[in-house]
This record gives structure tokens, sequence and C-alpha cells, in this order.
């Protein structure tokens, strides 16, 4: 019981130490900290818009028209959603790497890498979500559609325009799940210093090496922006309800 | 000077365009949904622009009736020709629907009526939109989210947004359900100028009152089938029909 206690109370110590020099780091604003908590969200909005300018009509599309198979890429995008990121990093790794089709580009321990590999797995994600959001809305809208002979394309803007409150919540699910993603970006990123390094990957490898203080730092920031953004976010569609455009 | 008592469609406005004396033209039509047959039979005729009324008891089949007529739905048995040619998307095109609930997209009133001059590409399409305004009182209420309006004002705005596209034939489904007299004195003075304007106007009602009002000829269904088409004052004063008697007279119909 002894040893354990002695035990526990060195972890309690650690771990107070740790939060007081996160909060230092995170005070001072540490440019190493800054520099890895930017490319983080660089890369994580890069992928998110590809995920979107893809995602978005493709999952309009997925809402409107009805063609043979419609229902197989319906569940093959809800099965994508849950894609394992180290699977996701692989492929995109064999992919990039000189042996592969897309190896002249030369991108492999990019940002531009992580970024791909991230947009891979946020895509299926918004795609899911979109098709999900506007069949509801499509609902509601298509005898008004057909009775104004709307071409579909034409029903597709108008759904995501009337939609976007709504797709926010999309958006904002595709981003959670890019920046808190450790298992891609380190694949294809290497997580190298001043290069690749992003914050998930700075925690796995401090947390490795024992410097809790920056992992837990990084760990807040993460929570701090996860929080921002929901925040905001929870903002914005409360406003549009009260106005009745969500 | 333009006569305030006609709705001016770009086409000669003033008179009936000729699109819309082309006859409707319905044969054996039916239609079952689940295994129930909810329109049997139907055969009608309607050869000019005058304001058709629909009336019938709860059930009678007069939305679905109206639904098939704008191609909505799919006849289960025989045909509609609008001028000797089967609906599709291009007879659509030339007319409209206001819906018993209105559908209104999550938009300010001006934006959802922006939309219909949009979908409608035609030069004449604003000043159309600015008479609309005018005439149903929607003015006010330009830039408010349409999701909050009154009953009565959504009703207007779906009205004034079906009217953008300048239909050949209006379709609607019982528009003045629930609504005060204010309201319905705007729909109704609105559906005059559109038929003065050159538009066949084909309304569901139950109001008795508003059909008198509207009413230039009437359809009366009973149980899914046409017991009766005649003008409004034969139907009125002596209707040929034992069903359409004994729903004048305020009887149970069953």
């Amino acid at each position: 019981m002894g040893i354990h206690f002695r035990k526990s109370r060195g972890i309690m110590q650690d771990f107070a130490h740790s939060f007081s020099l996160a909060f230092q780091l995170l005070w001072r604003f540490d440019p190493a900290l800054g520099e890895i908590v930017f490319l983080s969200l660089r890369v994580t909005f890069a992928a998110v818009l590809i995920a979107c300018v893809i995602g978005l009509p493709i999952g309009a599309a997925l809402a409107i028209l009805r063609f043979p198979g419609r229902g197989l890429f319906v569940v093959l995008f809800n099965t994508l959603m849950g894609l394992p990121p180290v699977v996701v990093g692989l492929l995109v790794y064999m992919l990039l790497s000189n042996a592969g089709p897309l190896g002249v580009l030369q991108l492999l321990y990019t940002p531009g890498a992580m970024i791909i590999a991230q947009a891979v797995l946020v895509t299926p994600i918004i795609v899911a979500l979109t098709q999900q959001v506007l069949s509801d809305l499509n609902a509601e809208y298509a005898d008004t559609f057909r009775s104004m002979v709307v071409p579909w394309h034409k029903a597709a803007v108008t759904l995501l325009w009337d939609a976007r409150y709504a797709l926010l919540t999309v958006v904002l699910a595709g981003f959670g799940r890019a920046i808190a993603e450790v298992g891609a970006v380190i694949i294809v990123g290497g997580n190298i210093n001043h290069v690749t390094r992003v914050m998930t990957t700075a925690i796995a490898l401090e947390t490795s090496k024992g410097d809790l203080a920056l992992a837990l730092a990084l760990g807040l920031v993460l929570l701090m922006i996860a929080l921002a953004v929901n925040a905001a976010v929870m903002a914005v569609r409360a406003s549009a309800r009260r106005m009745a455009y969500a | 000077m333009p006569d305030p008592r006609v709705l001016p469609f770009p086409t000669s406005p003033g008179e009936a365009r000729p699109a819309a004396r082309l006859p409707l033209t319905v044969r054996g039509l039916g239609f079952v949904a689940d295994g129930t047959r909810i329109l049997d039979g139907i055969d009608l005729d309607l050869t000019d622009n005058r304001l058709t009324v629909i009336m019938g008891p709860n059930g009678a089949g007069k939305s679905v009736l109206l639904k098939l007529l704008h191609g909505l739905l799919p006849p289960s048995a025989g045909r509609i020709l609008w001028g000797g040619r089967e609906l599709d998307r291009h007879t659509r095109q030339r007319q409209a629907m206001v819906f018993q609930k209105p559908v209104l997209f999550r938009r300010s009133v001006r934006a959802n009526l922006q939309f219909a001059v949009n979908l409608k590409k035609s030069p004449e399409a604003t000043d159309l939109l600015s008479i609309l305004m005018d005439d149903l009182h929607l003015n006010d209420l330009a830039d408010r989210p349409a999701r909050l309006l009154s009953g009565g004002e959504q009703q207007r705005l779906a009205l004034a947004r079906a009217l953008l596209l300048t239909p050949d034939i209006l379709f609607l489904d019982e528009p003045c359900a629930n609504l005060d007299p204010a309201s319905v004195l705007l729909i109704e003075e609105t559906l005059h100028k559109a038929r003065a304007g050159g538009t066949k106007v084909l309304l569901v009602t139950h109001d008795l009152h508003q059909a008198r009002r509207l009413a230039e000829d009437v359809v009366f269904l009973h149980r899914g089938r046409l017991t009766e088409h005649s003008d409004a004052d034969s139907y009125f004063d002596a209707p040929a029909s034992p069903e359409a008697r004994a729903y004048l007279a305020g009887q149970i119909l069953l």
C-alpha cells in the first residue's frame, strides 16, 4: 500500500508540474508550440476544404438523384466514414512513395501528403452526412422542385444553400476527425520537426519521450480549438434557428 | 395604361393565351396507392380558361386529381392530354401549383420570389414581381424569413411565387383553408386577375361560399369517381347528381 501511495503521489506531482509547465508554454506563446499549432490548423483547414469541395456536391447528388446503384453508394460512403486512419495513411504512403503512381509529385513527408491523407479520411464523412441532411430537406422540397421543374443541379445548389446551417455541423464533424487524427499523418508526414510535426504527432512523440509538459500544452490547445470551433458553430446555428433559416 | 384588374403576363395581356385554351383531356383516369383505389374511371374535358372549382367530400380524391393533372403523380390507368400532348416536364413548365400546405424555401420572402424569377428568366418577370408584391401585400414582409410568416402570409407568398412562373394553368389545392377573410380576399382578387390575364385556374376547395364566388364551372368528385361536371350556376341551382345535391345540402356523404 505504502509503495503504491508513494507512486501515486509521484504521478500526481508530475501531473501538476506538467500542467504548470504547459500553462507557462501557452502563456509565453512558445514559438515551437505556435509553429506546431499553426501547421496543424493549416493542414486541417486545407483538408476539410478539399473534402467539402468534393463531398458536398456528391452528397447533394446522392440526396436528389435516383439511379441504379444509388443505395450501394450510400452504404459505401457510410461505411467509409469509419475508415481506419492507419490504413488510409498506408494507402496514401504507397501512392506517394517513389515507387507509387504519384511518386513524381515528391509529396511524401510534406504537409501536402498530410492534407491528402486527411482529405481522404474526411471526404466520406462529408458525403455521407451531407446526403443524410439534404435527403430530409429534399423530402420537403421535392414536390415543389418537380412542380417548378427545377433542374437537378439547381435543386442541389438550393438544398446546399438552404441547409447551410445544418451543414456546418457536418463540416464540424469532418474538422473534428481531421484535427484529432494521428495515424495517417504520422505515416505520410513522418513527424519531422519544423516540417510535418502537427499537434497530434507531437503529443505522441513528446509523451513517448516523457516530456509531458509540451504534450499537455498541445493537448490543451487542441481542446481549446475544438471548444472554440464547436461554440462558434453552435452560436451560428442558434442564431439561424431564431431566424428560421435552419 | 394597363388594366389593374388584369395580371399583365408577358404574353398578350388581357387575352386568354392560346396555350390556356388548349383542351385538358382526361380519359379513364385511375389512381391506386398501396392497393387502395383513390380515383377510378375519370373522364373530363376542360376546354377553355374558365375558373374551374373541384369539390367533393374528404377522401374523394380531389388533391390526387390535381397532382395527376399537374403531372406530379403517374396515373395507374387512363390518359391525360393537354392540347393532345402527354404530360411531361415541358408541359409542367407551363403550369404551376399552390399546395395546401405551402412549401417555402428557407430564405426571405424576396429570395423565395426571386427564385421563381431566376427560373423563368423572362425580362418581364421583374415587373410582374413588383405587381404581385403590391397585390398580395408582400412589400412590408420582403426581408422577413418566409418560414416565420403567418399561414395567410405564407399562402400569399406561395401564390405570388407560382404566378411568377406565368403559368397557362394554375392548380390550387385548398389555398384558403384556415385563412382569415382578408387573406382570402387578396387571394381571390389575385386569382381573378390571373384569370383575366389568361391563366386557366383549377381550384380545390371545401368552402361553398368561395366556390360560389369564384367558380365558372364545377367538377364534383365522390369516392374517387367524377359524378358531375357542370356550369357553376347549374351546379349550385340544380345539381344533377344525388351526391352533389346531398353535399350542397350539408348531408354527410359516405
